[in-house]
């Protein structure tokens, strides 16, 4: 039950199938890595399981805990424990961050009750002080004029105040320079526990040198082709995934 | 859901709190259609002076002559039926000064709004006017001492008419357009307000306006006079409750501010879309002096609504703040209007609409300077938020700027609230209808800080129910 379940998903966009049957399990208190070359459907999956109205479930199911999720709101989903740290995350423009954290808590919250202010800001400031994020950025609109690095870094920060219990991080090592990439890391690594597990979709390896996973899978066109350990992402480093695509490409046609 | 269940959804929240109304039981009707009759009982029933009867009978006049402003404004005009309104219902015409001696429905009425719960907390003064004239008002007694004048139209012309008449129908002429006439010829109620030299009150006065009656028109009108060195702020509700018919608001406001005194008017309309707003709004500041409207516009069926600054003496300055929400089934067509006669003279204009689903807002802005004048500044800006494809907004500014030394700077943007966005709010946790009602907050975020903050707690309160009520 304290898995993230993902069984026999098939999910097309305008008729044209992307997932196919994909299967995957993530048990808690595990880092899978989800690697493979562009147009494999990584990003569509991560989109699908937060709830993304613009794709077609064809079939299929992701349980959370044992709860399937597919078809349910986005902010349902959210609920329900699962975070999407987003590859291109949107400006919001007059909502600052703080604010927009403290929305999302007490969205979460029963009704009636209200987020203790004092207790909010000093959780907030401690954990930006972790991501070595400026405190006055707290006033400034949500990713409106940040860099790549600063985007990515509020997106650990919203993570790390929402407490998911499972994370899903797509692309977070595209656009980090190798500074920024080592403070995510940490943050990711910091929040690493029993009760939690990630899910790291990346088309590099060295994000993988700072988040070691437990597991590295390889999609390829629809579906996880191949699974190891933290070796097998060093593996496809020198390899080039030109080796996966002959070795799967006859098998899946 | 079908596009009528969105519609009624969203109109049905957005007045919840308005959207309630008691029997009808009135002493005094002037019943339905507007003629000489109709003016004459007006009239009599307030017991008012010879001279006011002729400037109201000569405002009749102009109105009916006057065409309708169709050929530039919105058709949906023709579809006021003047004959089918009811133009006086009051159950008396002294306002009582205590809640106590409030008829109880007007009584509960106003406390289901929350006026006297506000009043106790921070203002200097109220007034709640229930269709045609106003049930209470009250201002604290040191304002009196100091001079202070609150007191509707009627007792104002009446008692004080060395104060009032000289302004009255000055700032904002009978024949400045056919609604600022039709009002001119029917008007009841509002505030006739004087404050006396150097004298600053530092708690707003408040006047809340309630329509409860069907087929029916409010015309209040509104005087605040600002002697020299004086300070005012002035704030004014709206609601009525939702019926079948069209209801017609017109109100007529002048503001004058003397030499080096400051007024702020404060507008948080939340008609309900059954309501024609049709509302002329200007002031005057004389040298040194300051007129700041800053004007929050929710609800309505169509608003028509432009306040105007005259910048007549040297150095004045005027402000426009205004916030625009048109929902489904509504259009507001909203702006400012900076005139500026003397040297030195600065306007600040700044406008954000927000249209959601079939809703429309059009900003219509007017800045004339002069050629002969120095040294005078403008800055507009206005922007807008759209909130599905639908909607629609328009732009009009119009300056006419001459002078060598004259500079004016004018801004527009359109935005929109993407599907990706409302995803992204979404994926953290929020329903759709927060994550509608924060990128609103949002946009208009850094204009609210302007605002007095009891009004912001009340403008977010009404966003927030209205983008809930969008969402199908």
């Amino acid at each position: 039950m304290n898995t993230l379940e993902i069984k026999n998903l098939n999910v097309s966009i305008d008729g044209q199938a992307i997932l196919k049957d994909f299967n995957l399990t993530i048990p808690k208190g595990e880092v899978h890595a989800l690697m493979g070359p562009n147009g494999t459907g990584k990003s569509t999956l991560a989109k699908v399981m937060a709830g993304h109205e613009d794709y077609t479930v064809e079939s299929g199911e992701v349980l959370l805990d044992g709860v399937n999720i597919l078809g349910e709101e986005p902010d349902q989903i959210a609920k329900a424990g699962l975070f999407l740290a987003f590859q291109y995350p949107l400006e919001i423009p007059g909502v600052s961050i703080a604010n927009f954290i403290r929305a999302a808590r007490q969205a979460r919250l029963p009704e009636g009750e209200e987020i203790n202010a004092v207790e909010y800001y000093k959780e907030l400031y401690a954990k930006m002080d972790a991501l070595k994020m400026d405190r006055k950025f707290t006033a400034r609109s949500l990713n409106e004029g940040f860099s790549g690095g600063e985007k990515k870094r509020c997106e650990i920060l919203q993570m790390s105040m929402l407490e998911p219990k499972y994370c899903v991080m797509d692309e977070t090592d595209s656009g980090l320079d190798i500074d920024a990439l080592r403070i995510v890391s940490e943050g990711v690594n910091m929040m690493r526990a029993e009760d939690r597990a990630f899910l790291i979709i990346t088309h590099y390896q060295r994000l993988l040198d700072y988040i070691v996973p437990d597991v590295v899978h390889v999609m390829f066109d629809g579906r996880i082709v191949h699974s190891g350990d933290a070796e097998l992402a060093k593996e496809l480093e020198s390899k080039g995934y030109d080796w996966v695509k002959e070795e799967f490409a006859g098998a899946t046609a | 859901m079908s596009d009528t269940d969105i519609q009624d959804e969203a109109i049905n929240v957005d007045t919840e709190k308005g959207n309630f109304k008691y029997p009808e039981n009135y002493e005094f009707d002037a019943g339905v259609g507007l003629n000489e009759d109709t003016v004459k009982y007006i009239s009599k029933v307030k017991k008012e002076a010879p001279w006011i009867l002729d400037f109201r009978l000569k405002a009749l006049e102009i109105f009916s002559k006057k065409p309708m402003p169709t050929k530039w404004a919105d058709q949906d005009l023709d579809n006021i039926k003047f004959d089918e309104i009811r133009y006086y219902l009051s159950k008396g015409q002294q306002p009582a000064r205590s809640w106590d001696d409030v008829p109880d429905d007007v009584k509960e009425t106003f406390e289901r709004l929350g006026i006297p719960e506000q009043e106790r907390k921070f203002l200097a003064g109220v007034e709640a006017q229930f269709d045609s004239e106003a049930s209470y008002s009250r201002m604290k007694e040191d304002l009196e001492k100091e001079g202070v004048i609150f007191v509707g139209s009627s007792e104002g012309l009446e008692k004080y008419p060395e104060i009032f008449k000289p302004y009255f129908g000055k700032v904002i002429p009978t024949s400045d357009n056919k609604f600022s006439a039709l009002n001119s010829a029917t008007f009841s109620g509002g505030s006739f307000i004087y404050v006396p030299k150097g004298v600053k009150l530092k708690q707003p006065l408040q006047a809340y306006f309630r329509i409860n009656a069907e087929n029916f028109g409010q015309f209040e009108r509104t005087l605040i006079i600002a002697d020299e060195d004086s300070e005012i702020t002035y704030m004014e509700g709206c609601t009525a409750p939702k019926f079948e018919t069209a209801t017609l608001h017109s109100a007529v406001v002048e503001l004058v501010a003397l030499k080096n005194a400051k007024i702020q008017y404060i507008t948080v309309q939340n008609w309900s879309s059954n309501v024609f707003n049709l509302v002329t709004k200007r002031g005057m500041a004389d040298e040194g002096a300051e007129v700041k409207w800053i004007d929050c516009n929710i609800g309505s069926r169509l608003t028509m609504k432009y306040p105007g600054v005259v910048l007549k003496g040297k150095g004045a300055r005027g402000e426009v703040l205004s916030i625009a929400l048109a929902n489904d089934g509504q259009h507001q067509d909203t702006g400012a209007k900076m005139m500026h006669l003397a040297d030195n003279t600065t306007s600040n204009i700044i406008s954000k609409s927000i249209s959601i689903g079939e809703g429309r807002s059009t900003y219509r802005g007017q800045v004339h300077m002069p050629k002969h004048l120095k040294n005078c500044k403008n800055n507009t800006e206005c922007d807008a938020l759209l909130i599905n494809t639908n909607s629609r907004t328009d732009t009009y500014p119009a300056i006419t700027t001459r002078g060598e030394n004259n500079t004016v700077q004018h801004e527009a943007s359109v935005s929109k609230v993407s599907a990706e966005q409302i995803f992204y709010m979404m994926q953290r946790g929020l329903s759709e209808g927060e994550a509608m009602s924060l990128a609103v907050n949002g946009f208009v975020n850094e204009l609210m800080k302007a605002f007095p903050m009891e009004y912001s707690v009340e403008l977010k309160r009404l966003i927030d129910m209205e983008m809930e009520g969008s969402v199908g």
